[in-house]
């Protein structure tokens, strides 16, 4: 699961107010490679949240990013290129997805982050 | 600039829009638009001017168009998959005299760019519906004579292809109604489509396969109406082994893929055989991310908005596999109370999951894609629909954000169809259409029963034939595209 992914969920069971951002159990993290799509990034900067994404890519290991981040800083390529590995080519591989408010794991194996819910958070 | 448009002769419904999605892809209507100054509102703006040929059916495959240069109409031609060709027109007529007289008629300046002394040139047949043998041929492209040729020729690759269309006489059986009279084309061809593109990735050679794998060409037509394109992000909501993906990465999008079924995101058929391998198989980049989530409870977090520039999808609409929800049936139907699941059983416990109707399933696929597709985003889905007297019930899924551009339909059997739906997002997803969808959504859960009978096209699909329509027990399930037929 690269954290653009991580970026867009939230826990939606039932009753939880606050889903987001989802806290991360690392237990196996790889790098994947991804062509650097610059036009593609600019388009994700607005619609990603930035503080999520920051302390995301902190609990995987790579903590180049800033704390906050403007528009501005889309003219640099060296922020780019911190934003795409930290966007792209981050995967958890194995491990979990917490729930912020009630501390359910949403299991992630293979890459893969089981969102389905249980009966009883419907 | 009108063009001779020659499609291959299939999938007649899908042919013209194909054409306008990616006349839209390659900027036609832009440039069209600031002509106008912008005119809002005005019914043409998207639209091609189309003509048919004297003589000719709408199913011909023989059509004229109106695009602004070669430089589009070969771009739209090499994207396509059923255009089989684009050419200038040099004449035409119902008999080699008037076609002669009409080739002596065009301007000279039109053609002797492509007659020079360094260029090469080929001319060749091609009879629809009809079989010639290769001394006609000969005799044919001999009586060309008139034209002044000043090149050599090269049927290799020569640097200038000029092609002889004709139609067969009228009467025979070529599949199309009968025309009045022939009529034969010669034109200069400006491009024609990658149909390599099929054998390559025809599902037959893929890896990963499950019983509802959307057929190559299919896939690739789902992705040409989504205007997919490089650096484009495109979503399957319900991707299973991910084929609809393949055609969009194929041409240069981006992908994200979600599925209830966690075993078919997840393991496939081990490390070699799964969604993964099936990109890798065609050197294609991975989806950006696979999930397993339920489009009826999307995970999405609150706010997220307008992040995909398409949703292509095939939902399952319980005729060739049954959608799935969750929540249990007794649940829902209120025979079993809420249950916990307890604390010691709840790593491993599988969630059970509900039938999830076609009403049902097109409201939240509609909601989603109103809330994250981007303005002017596409969406691009199958919508299934039962046949009556050879005609379809043409009333598609509406809603405010959305303008319908172009319904497909491709006929499966006696009784039923699938119609590809090309909507565009034409509105914001406001507060109002927000709570008017929670609303929907609520009455869904309470008439969960209801709307699962109404809902039941499969049962309509499969019921017994009219005894009026003939001997066969049961409608006619066609082979679908796949190969296989599957039915829950």
């Amino acid at each position: 699961m690269r954290l653009l992914t991580h970026n867009m969920l939230s826990s939606n069971i039932k009753g939880v107010t606050n889903g987001f951002p989802l806290q991360i159990e690392a237990v196996k993290v790889v790098e994947k490679q991804v062509d650097f799509n610059p036009d593609f990034l600019k388009n994700m900067f607005s619609k990603v949240d930035w503080t999520a994404l920051a302390a995301a890519s902190k609990a995987l290991g790579y903590a180049d990013l800033p704390e906050a981040a403007g528009a501005d800083m889309l003219d640099s390529d060296d922020f780019l290129r911190r934003f795409h590995h930290a966007l792209l080519q981050l995967h958890l591989e194995e491990g979990a997805l917490v729930c912020p408010e009630t501390g359910r794991r949403f299991p992630v194996s293979k890459g893969i982050p089981n969102m389905l819910l249980h009966e009883d958070e419907v | 600039m009108w063009y001779l448009c020659v499609f291959y002769h299939r999938l007649l419904d899908y042919r013209k829009p194909e054409v306008e999605s990616l006349a839209e892809l390659f900027g036609v209507f832009n440039s069209r638009e600031s002509e106008s100054g912008r005119e809002n509102g005005n019914p043409e703006k998207n639209c091609l001017q189309w003509r048919l040929p004297q003589y000719h059916h709408p199913d011909s495959p023989f059509h004229f168009v109106d695009l602004p240069s070669d430089d589009i109409a070969r771009k739209i031609a090499n994207r396509s998959i059923l255009v089989k060709g684009v050419y200038e027109l040099w004449g035409e007529g119902s008999t080699y005299e008037e076609l002669e007289e009409a080739i002596k008629a065009y301007p000279d300046e039109q053609k002797l760019p492509y007659l020079t002394s360094e260029s090469t040139f080929k001319i060749t047949i091609d009879s629809f519906g009809k079989v010639m043998s290769s001394e006609e041929q000969n005799d044919r492209i001999r009586s060309f004579s008139y034209i002044p040729f000043k090149g050599r020729v090269n049927l290799r690759s020569p640097d200038h292809k000029f092609w002889v269309l004709e139609t067969d006489d009228s009467g025979s059986n070529n599949g199309l109604p009968p025309v009045d009279q022939k009529r034969i084309f010669f034109g200069r061809e400006v491009g024609t489509a990658d149909r390599k593109l099929l054998p390559t990735y025809q599902l037959k050679s893929r890896t990963y396969l499950g019983p509802t794998a959307m057929d190559a060409e299919m896939a690739f037509l789902m992705a040409n109406q989504a205007l997919t394109a490089p650096g484009k992000l495109v979503y399957d909501p319900f991707v299973g082994t991910g084929s609809i993906l393949v055609a969009a990465a194929h041409f240069g999008a981006m992908t994200m893929g979600a599925d209830i079924d966690i075993r078919v995101v997840r393991d496939g058929r081990g490390p070699d055989c799964n969604v993964w391998s099936n990109f890798k198989q065609y050197g294609l980049p991975m989806p950006l991310g696979l999930l397993r989530a339920d489009n009826n409870l999307p995970p999405w977090r609150p706010g997220l908005k307008e992040v995909f520039d398409a949703i292509i999808c095939d939902p399952p609409y319980g005729v060739r596999a049954g959608g799935r929800k969750s929540g249990g049936r007794k649940l829902l139907k209120g025979v079993v109370g809420p249950y916990t699941v307890p604390d010691d059983k709840r790593t491993d416990h599988i969630p059970s999951t509900a039938g999830y109707c076609l009403a049902e399933c097109v409201h939240d696929l509609l909601d989603l894609a109103a809330q994250m597709l981007v303005m002017g985003g596409r969406l691009v889905y199958f919508y299934p629909v039962l046949r009556e007297d050879d005609t379809i019930d043409t009333n598609f899924p509406e809603h405010p954000c959305f303008k319908l551009v172009a319904a497909c339909e491709q006929i499966l059997s006696l009784r039923y169809s699938r119609v590809l739906l090309t909507m565009v997002k034409i509105g914001p997803y406001t507060e109002e259409i927000a709570e008017s969808a929670r609303i929907q959504h609520l009455e869904f859960k309470e008439n969960h029963l209801k709307w699962l009978e109404e809902g039941n096209l499969r049962s309509a699909v499969l019921s017994p034939v009219d005894s009026h329509s003939g001997g066969e027990g049961y409608a006619k399930l066609e082979q679908g595209c796949d190969g296989s037929i599957l039915i829950d």
